[in-house]
């Protein structure tokens, strides 16, 4: 019932530092804005010649224990609605499964190269429409001057938090509103089958938290592990009935991601909200430039183009990784630099606080 | 007088947890092509990635969580609202 899988790629110790700092930058982006280790640690891996399945698979493997540690770590900050957490994990699970069925389906039918196009054009259209809206907003509410204030539901929110279905309405802490279940459980469906595809549920699933159901976005990329937990652990599962995880590959990432969802967790707690999005945005549009110039790459090997010269092929895998690892590096900028920056206003805020104290 | 924020630092929970982090690596890496070959098995092997998941994470994040603590990084101290 199951395949054997035996292309694991070879160890040596530039891969595992190079697999252990891609997980600490995207553990870092996790920690800070709920999901997005798995952008750049999917095609990461498949720089590195992982098919995309077993990338995803082994993706997912360390996604559900760094998910777990991390919304631990910010449920200690209040910042975690466990409720709405578990009712879209549920029906993300259902995405989760319905998603690596069509996965499997497209690598047998198209082998692996039908399978990397399938992942490349999926994070493509994903990260360019989301991941654009959400850095159009985050731009919106930079230019307006309202980054220090509260952020207030939009009005699709507002129409979804007063639409009453009888019998189906939850009651959800963090967006303070009664919500029915018959608009969570398609959210939580799309974001496991985004989950399941691109490894990045959460992609849709914060901007949908947001946007959709008016969570505050501290909250909603904090919910987002509850989220990456539970359909983690069940994506694991179904690719670990296939022989599909490669575990070191899985433990390694865990090893620097777990550094860095500690930090990216800890930087939350001294930035302004609207940070989440700026980061969000950033990474994703940077990333789909990455992808997308994978995808002449996998269609030349299916022979739906003409073939590409080795030189076209090894310059755009090379221009393809060098973007992905701007992302990286940029997002852990920005988060690194406003955590630093919070660190500082705290700082001066408790020396004259403490000055103001010794004065009285 | 100004209240004291001095904390005692968990060296030690530190030291425990990574040591054994080591030692789960160590063996994840020296043994990877048994432990490769049996995890690709699928069925009731299958267990075995989720349970190692677990395990690692447990002592790792412990680990890494007392380290960040020991270095200094803490998260901020004003309450954030969570309304």
């Amino acid at each position: 019932m199951h395949d054997i899988v035996t292309n694991y790629i070879n160890l040596d110790a530039i891969t595992i530092l190079y697999l252990f700092g891609v997980g600490f930058v995207g553990g870092l982006v996790s920690g800070f804005i709920g999901s997005g280790g798995a952008f750049v640690l999917t095609p990461g891996m498949m720089s590195l010649g992982v098919p995309g399945l077993m990338a995803v698979a082994s993706n997912m493997c360390h996604k559900f224990p760094k998910a777990l540690v991390g919304a631990m770590k910010r449920f200690k900050y209040g910042q975690v609605d466990v409720k709405l957490g578990l009712v879209l994990g549920v029906s993300a699970e259902a995405g989760v499964l319905y998603g690596a069925g069509i996965q499997e389906k497209i690598k047998a039918t198209f082998g692996d190269a039908g399978s990397n196009l399938y992942v490349s054009v999926a994070f493509v259209v994903i990260l360019a429409t989301v991941g654009g809206f959400v850095l159009y907003d985050a731009w919106k509410t930079y230019k307006s001057g309202n980054a220090n204030t509260e952020e207030k539901a939009g009005k699709l929110a507002l129409w979804i938090q007063s639409i009453n279905i009888p019998g189906t309405m939850v009651y959800f802490k963090s967006i303070n509103a009664r919500v029915s279940i018959l608009f969570t459980i398609p959210l939580g469906f799309a974001t496991g089958m985004m989950a399941a595809t691109i490894a990045v549920g959460g992609f849709v699933g914060v901007p949908a938290m947001i946007y959709v159901l008016g969570a505050p976005s501290l909250m909603a990329s904090a919910t987002e592990l509850v989220i990456a937990f539970v359909m983690g652990l069940g994506g694991s599962l179904k690719y670990a009935l296939h022989g599909m995880v490669d575990i070191r590959l899985a433990m390694i990432i865990l090893a620097g991601s777990l550094f860095g969802i500690q930090l990216g967790a800890i930087g939350t707690t001294y930035v302004k909200p609207f940070l989440i999005k700026v980061v969000m945005g950033v990474i994703m549009v940077i990333v789909l430039f990455s992808r997308g110039l994978m995808v002449p790459v996998y269609l030349a090997q299916l022979g739906l183009i003409d073939k590409l010269g080795d030189g076209t092929v090894k310059l755009l895998k090379n221009s393809s990784f060098a973007i992905m690892m701007f992302a990286l590096l940029l997002g852990a900028f920005i988060v690194l630099r406003a955590m630093w920056q919070g660190k500082q206003a705290e700082k001066l805020q408790q020396a004259s606080g403490a000055l103001e104290h010794g004065e009285i | 007088m100004a209240q004291s924020t001095t904390k005692k630092k968990p060296v030690g929970a530190m030291i425990v947890m990574g040591i054994v982090s080591i030692a789960l690596y160590a063996t994840l890496l020296l043994k990877q092509d048994l432990i490769n070959s049996t995890f690709a098995q699928g069925g009731w092997y299958a267990l075995l990635p989720i349970i190692t998941a677990f395990v690692f994470s447990f002592f790792h994040g412990s680990f890494t969580g007392n380290f960040w603590t020991v270095l200094g990084v803490e998260a901020a101290r004003k309450k954030k609202e969570v309304k």
